[in-house]
């Protein structure tokens, strides 16, 4: 120990001294490779002409990371789309940069602020999950930097301010779209719900259901509360299932839906079991033949006959080998609305394209993307069972259910 | 009473994990006086090797039992060598050192573990093949499945395996030496370096056991499945006596009896703050747990 001791200092020593004789040379480098940095990042951030350089965030890893990944598919393929056709604003192409938040909302607001204040991106797209785009959102905003985000379905994140956007619908009208389908096609009277009480979109969704399945004569149980990460849920569902409902809600995101659906019916619950858009995700495969028996909202069904449809299934396949899910598609539609803002614009400047974005109207793989006066687009929502067959998931078309 | 039934059967199957990692925290602190942070993240290594071992084999397509003994075994080979390899890297090298110093190394080494398991692994869970078809057996309204009840059977045959080894066998003799007084041990010509890279040995392959068997039951893994799991069955080693091995296995039942207990009340999501709490409370009022004898110690 003792002669450890001694090396360490005698480097120490050896450091400071070399640091003394050094340091005013190294500081001249940082500072000079510093004002380099600055420098270049001018140059590509200038609008006058260049790329358009647009920023996308997103669960590339962790949780979400089937989130995410969805979402980058269709957001590039969109880009590539956008750019092979000559691009905008008289041949300006889209550059794209992508930044990973680990599925954590305190790095969706550290990669939002990286994009706007050192990539000076001019739009920002993202996230999936509610609780990471209401962290982000305020960024956005302050920086006047137009923020769509392409599935955040919670009614608060579009409340942040006026640069944010949405292209989906908004968990009061999916939770009138489960309930009524719950009570109406399932006859269910008396249901379950189980939440996830970290997760915003979550823990919207379970009110909005609860109160219009009130609303329509049912009974709700009191929600049963989980949290993200949590795998023993064998507790909560034995307490439920003691209740005897005709059907349980469960309003959290694929990881945990896919593992509350195969206790469930280890435990003998046979139940319809339901959830929203956030059960889209590939790890859902692993609640296997559990998964028979259940339903979901969506965005957009693959098998829709709609040309445009089609025509992106077909282009998403052709790239990326897979059907395109809804989080896919809802990204696809984000690009294209954000370039057709920008078009009518005739800009990128922030307060520009926000205003071009609050009249946006076009059609979309997700149905018609018409801006309402809360930055919400109304659109319908499908429902679809799902089935597990040959070790894959398979989403069925049910039923369109409009809003109003 | 139906209910409370499939409570206790599910509070059984809960508290069988905590007991199963709980028994190799036990018995590295009986011999070494060393609480083994790291312990938790060899049962994830443990199902990370047993994740790639099952799909080099194609398990998930074509289950079988026979599968399931290798990946098993194969699984505890590889976390008994990386157990060796940490005491004898991180461990061996601060023994001498005072008690809180192979704490903080132990602390650092989960760390590393986890995060360089991020690295590794990547943060996004994977899904553990399905090696046994999952089963439900049915004894009127109360269900268990064939994973759960494998585990409770893995952790009782393992209590009683650990007793055997400890009590019954030259090296558990030579173990218990060792825990009594390294340096006379040393003197009376046991290979104290020996007995403890095999106690490691022997810890890290039930904790890799320990992760195979969850990974079959709940079969999402990840880089940090590791650390909720291992304090959680840190706290039952501690709340059935530290270094007693039966105690273990009582303290892990009692976590994963009261944890579900809980999650069928409306607080169901402060089960990990009552897993503290008890071992606050615990180490305010009977520090030596259940089953363990409080020791004067000599300073």
């Amino acid at each position: 120990m003792a002669s450890g001791a001694h090396s360490g200092r005698y480097l120490q020593t050896r450091w400071t001294s070399q640091m003394r004789r050094m340091g005013p040379f190294v500081a001249g480098v940082v500072m000079l490779s510093l004002a380099g940095a600055c420098e270049r990042r001018q140059g590509a951030a200038a609008d006058s002409g260049g790329e358009i350089v647009v920023g996308m965030y997103g669960s590339l890893t962790g949780d979400g990371a089937s989130f995410g990944q969805s979402s980058k598919e269709g957001t590039e393929l969109g880009v590539e789309e956008i750019n092979t056709a000559g691009g905008l604003l008289g041949g300006r192409k889209f550059r794209l940069l992508i930044e990973d938040d680990q599925s954590k909302p305190e790095e969706a607001s550290n990669a939002v602020t990286k994009l706007i204040s050192q990539d000076k991106v001019v739009a920002v797209l993202g996230e999936v999950a509610s609780r990471r785009s209401l962290a982000a959102a305020p960024i956005a905003q302050k920086f006047q930097i137009p923020m769509i985000t392409p599935s955040s379905t919670n009614e608060r994140v579009t409340e942040v301010g006026d640069y944010i956007f949405r292209v989906c619908f908004i968990d009061p009208f999916q939770g009138e779209v489960l309930a009524k389908f719950a009570f109406n096609d399932l006859k269910a009277k008396k249901v379950a719900i189980l939440k996830d009480i970290q997760q915003d979109y979550s823990v919207g969704l379970t009110d909005s259901i609860a109160s219009h399945f009130k609303a329509l004569g049912g009974e709700v149980l009191d929600p049963v509360s989980y949290t993200s990460g949590d795998s023993d849920f064998k507790a909560i569902l034995t307490q439920v299932r003691s209740q005897k409902p005709a059907a349980v809600f469960v309003t959290g995101y694929y990881p945990e839906a896919a593992i509350i659906t195969r206790q469930a019916r280890e435990l003998g619950m046979t139940m319809p079991i339901l959830g929203g858009d956030g059960w889209v995700g590939d790890a859902l495969k692993n609640g296997r033949e559990a998964l028979n028996n259940t339903y979901i909202s969506n965005h957009y069904s693959a098998d829709n006959p709609d040309p445009l449809v089609q025509t992106f299934v077909k282009s998403y396949r052709a790239r990326y080998n897979r059907e395109p899910d809804a989080i896919a598609a809802l990204a696809y539609d984000a690009v294209k609305v954000l370039a057709d803002s920008m078009t009518r614009a005739g800009s990128t400047e922030g307060p520009k394209v926000r205003n071009a974005l609050a009249s946006a109207d076009l059609p979309g793989v997700t149905g018609r993307l018409k801006m309402n006066e809360k930055r919400n687009v109304d659109k319908p929502a499908v429902i679809q069972q799902v089935t597990f067959v040959n070790g894959e998931v398979k989403f069925v078309y049910k039923a369109t259910i409009n809003p109003g | 009473m139906e209910t409370f039934l499939q409570q206790l059967i599910n509070g059984f199957s809960l508290g069988a994990i905590y007991a199963l990692i709980a028994l190799g925290y036990t018995m590295v602190y009986g011999v070494l006086r060393l609480i083994n942070f790291a312990h938790g993240d060899v049962y994830m290594l443990g199902a990370f090797a047993g994740y790639f071992i099952a799909n080099a084999l194609e398990l998930d397509a074509n289950p079988s039992i026979f599968g399931t003994i290798v990946v098993t075994i194969g699984s505890m080979g590889i976390c008994a060598c990386i157990g060796v390899l940490i005491e004898r890297f991180a461990y061996r090298p601060v023994r001498s050192h005072s008690r809180l110093t192979s704490l903080i190394t132990a602390i650092g080494v989960s760390l590393l573990l986890e995060y360089g398991g991020q690295v590794v692994f990547g943060a996004t869970p994977r899904f553990f093949p399905q090696m046994i078809r999952s089963r439900t057996y049915a004894f009127g309204g109360v269900q268990i499945t064939n994973q759960s009840l494998l585990i409770i059977i893995v952790a009782v045959v393992v209590m009683f395996g650990l007793e055997f080894v400890v009590h019954r066998t030259k090296i558990g003799k030579a173990m218990r030496a060792t825990s009594f007084n390294l340096s006379v041990a040393k003197l009376m010509g046991i290979n104290t370096d020996f007995v403890i890279a095999f106690t490691f040995a022997l810890g890290s392959a039930l904790a890799a056991a320990g992760g195979v068997m969850v990974a079959l039951a709940i079969p999402r893994i990840d880089p940090l499945m590791g650390l909720m799991t291992g304090l959680k069955a840190f706290v039952a080693a501690v709340l059935g006596g530290i270094g007693s091995i039966p105690g273990a296995m009582v303290g892990g039942v009692l976590i994963g009896l009261m944890e579900t207990w809980l999650g069928a009340t409306a607080y169901s999501t402060y089960r990990d703050a009552v897993a503290f709490s008890v071992l606050i409370l615990i180490l305010l009022f009977r520090p030596a747990g259940i089953m363990g004898t409080a020791t004067t110690e000599k300073v």
